[in-house]
């Protein structure tokens, strides 16, 4: 059983799945991005009927499905390790240089040390790697209650509501 | 000195929580030695050689008496009593517990203290010139700026996991750079435009290690509110496009150089475009708040060079050589900067003890506000003392082992801790430092030989900063023995220089017969006052290298 979190619960029963390039596209399939770029016209109702998501890995640049993300309802970050940091500007520039609205999900090495800052720069599910022990997961996403920066969930640093902070 | 508010101090204890808690499912066999490795070295844990060691934080270098006695205090209990000050100011304990790790932490939280980000993959402790604030030549005080990046820096969400580490290096000191800016991943020089307004000249790409390279500037005018907007931009195109596939070429000098500069400024500053009137834009309101925190201690109304000082200075040569060495001019008058080398012969550069550092406390509270410094050549400062009480001062530090009158000479050695503790060490260093320093023990030789920045690593790494030093060591590896190479040349400050290795590497025990070698040669070369780098540029490498290796 695939262990996925979704918008702070354990889920159960998604029907997104990251299919090969051999494989056949189906509903709710996420296929890769050279795969997109190359089938675009063909596949783009699909797309926008929000039954096919595409998955970036950690080398390929953000902007090489840059306003093309507006088609889409679920996109994925991989992480082929955890300690590679790429795919958090992956997300954030998703979210903040093309406003890009739909899910955008983690997946591959997924530990739940990184969920914080994972949902910190825009991640809202995670499919996480198969080892990691979820009872208890939620307290993983909020070590912080208050932290510095600015960021996807909380536009202002904390330099600008330092007054106003409950912490 | 920046004092926590309740945020800042929530933020910490929270940070203990969670490294407590990653220590214990470490412990329990729930989380790996793999998964735990980053997560324990961005809270500064290593595992060396012979026993772990724990990297502590010093922003920017500033400790106060209290840190100091908790300092000791930890050192004492968890470890043998010795804390070591890094090239980074930071200090580093090198033989405590692994699982006991999270409660030094906590302890050290209790005042404030803490270890975050002094290792990983993450940006470091942002480093600044020692005399941040008490000199007269700054434009203002870099370090109000350098507490700026530090609350930027800690636990951010996107750069947690960058190729490599990234090292940040602060000064606003226009004509000379104390700090190696041109050697960090960031430099950044705090300056003045015509219209008087405060902004930044930063350099970007520089770094030892293996592949030494002197930073080039990005831009020689950032204005002060777009201090996090900027540097936020560089690390973003870093993080994206540094390479992961080898660990020796992941720093962002490679990328640098491999872009050009203006590739990559090219980059920089379309990113920076696009986030420049983000909400990260400092605001005034900001930055005054935090220079709130770093006024001026209440310096009392006194002369220069009070009568008390010339009589001690006159009646005794000892104390008058300290002065001319480890002490310099403040901004107030009849104040004065002490630097105290701790370079004593015998002892690891860098080292010092529970004891020195509780007597040094108790000192700093009577001299110098209650706050001293460490420097990046692993010395410790008292920044404002009164100079009708440096002969008082004086006699305090010298049964201390605080008063070697020997710094910026040749035995005032930039080390590494190398093979005695460093698990990637080729070759010892301390050794060597000490051989060095047994062999040229006599102060009237040093004193006359004047400034040589002496520095040795152990191995590649260049912790010890051998690359920029006038006379560099470096320990290699040569069939299973320890040998070092020996380079001249190399010279830190907005001009740094790489040294030039000067030939075959030698054992260690023809170290110190070689370095004799050089130094006879320049005495024997140099023209009226000329120093040893200048005689060196002017006489050129091959006649240094004609008479060694001849
Ligand atoms: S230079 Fe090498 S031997 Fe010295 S501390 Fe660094 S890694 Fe260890």
């Amino acid at each position: 059983m695939p262990k996925l979190i979704k918008d702070g619960q354990l889920v159960q029963d998604d029907a997104w799945q990251v299919i090969d390039d051999e494989q056949d596209i189906q509903d709710y399939s996420i296929i890769s991005l050279p795969r997109w770029q190359e089938n675009k016209e063909a596949l783009l109702t699909h797309a926008q009927a929000g039954k096919l998501g595409v998955w970036i890995d950690s080398h390929e640049n953000v902007d090489l499905i840059g306003d093309d993300s507006s088609s889409f309802t679920l996109i994925a970050v991989n992480f082929p390790v955890f300690t590679d940091g790429r795919g958090y500007s992956t997300a954030r520039l998703l979210r903040e240089r093309y406003t890009y609205q739909g899910e955008i999900r983690a997946i591959g090495d997924v530990l739940v040390d990184q969920l914080h800052n994972l949902q910190r720069v825009g991640f809202d599910s995670y499919l996480m790697r198969e080892d990691q022990e979820l009872e208890d997961v939620l307290r993983f996403f909020k070590p912080f209650s208050n932290p510095y920066q600015a960021d996807v969930r909380e536009t202002k640093p904390l330099f600008r509501r330092r007054d106003k902070a409950v912490s | 000195m920046y004092v926590y508010d309740e945020h800042d101090e929530k933020l910490l204890q929270e940070r203990v929580a969670q490294f407590t808690d990653q220590m214990q499912r470490f412990i329990d066999g729930k989380l790996s030695e793999t998964d735990f490795l980053p997560l324990r070295l961005q809270n500064g844990l290593y595992r060396q050689r012979y026993a772990p060691m724990y990297r502590i934080a010093v922003p920017y270098g500033m400790m106060t008496s209290v840190r100091l006695r908790k300092l000791a205090h930890v050192a004492r209990k968890y470890d043998k009593g010795v804390a070591h000050v890094t090239t980074r100011q930071n200090f580093q304990l090198n033989w405590p517990i692994f699982e006991e790790v999270p409660k030094i932490f906590a302890e050290l939280a209790e005042v404030g203290m803490h270890s975050i980000q002094t290792s990983g993959n993450v940006v470091r402790n942002t480093t600044t010139d020692e005399y941040a604030g008490v000199l007269a030549e700054e434009v203002t005080d870099p370090r109000p700026y350098a507490e700026i990046i530090r609350q930027w820096s800690t636990f951010h969400p996107e750069f947690s996991f960058l190729p490599r580490k990234f090292k940040i290096c602060i000064n606003a000191d226009p004509d000379v750079d104390r700090a190696a800016l041109t050697v960090n991943d960031i430099g950044i020089n705090i300056r003045r435009n015509e219209k008087g307004e405060i902004g930044y000249r930063i350099y970007v790409g520089g770094g030892l290690g293996r592949t030494p390279i002197v930073g080039v500037v990005i831009n020689e005018f950032v204005p002060e509110e777009d201090l996090l907007t900027y540097i936020s931009a560089i690390l973003r195109v870093y993080n994206q496009f540094g390479r992961r596939d080898n660990k020796f070429k992941a720093r962002i000098k490679i990328l640098v150089k491999a872009l050009k500069i203006e590739r990559f400024k090219e980059l920089v500053e379309l990113e920076w475009e696009r986030i420049r009137d983000t909400e990260d834009k400092l605001t005034k309101e900001e930055i005054n708040r935090i220079k709130r925190h770093f006024t001026e201690p209440d310096y009392l109304d006194l002369e220069d060079g009070p009568i008390e000082l010339q009589n001690a200075r006159l009646d005794n040569p000892d104390f008058a050589r300290w002065l001319d060495k480890n002490v310099r001019e403040h901004k107030r008058s009849g104040y004065a900067i002490v630097t105290m080398p701790l370079k004593e012969t015998g002892l690891t550069p860098g080292d010092i003890t529970s004891e020195q550092l509780e007597a040094l406390a108790d000192i700093a509270e009577e001299y110098s506000f209650g706050e001293t410094r460490n420097t990046h050549q692993q010395n410790m400062v008292l920044a404002d003392v009164e100079q009708r009480k440096l002969f008082e001062l004086w006699q305090k530090l010298k049964p201390l082992g605080l008063a070697i009158p020997n710094l910026d000479l040749l035995t005032d050695v930039i080390c590494c801790s190398g093979g005695d503790y460093c698990a990637l060490a080729n070759a010892k260093s301390i050794p060597v430092a000490e051989a060095i320093q047994a062999r040229f023990d006599d102060l009237d030789y040093l004193h006359d030989l004047g400034p040589i920045d002496f520095n040795i690593s152990g191995c590649m790494n260049a912790c010890g900063h051998h690359h920029i030093a006038n006379i560099g060591i470096l320990g290699v590896d040569k069939k299973g023995e320890e040998f070092y190479q020996i380079a001249l040349g190399g010279k830190q400050g907005f001009d740094a220089q790489i040294a030039k290795i000067l030939g075959p590497s030698v054992s260690r025990d023809e170290v110190t017969d070689v370095v004799a070698k050089i130094l006879d040669f320049y005495v024997d070369k140099r023209i009226e006052g000329e120093s040893f780098i200048d005689a060196y540029y002017r006489i050129g490498h091959d006649a240094f290298k004609g008479a060694v290796y001849a």
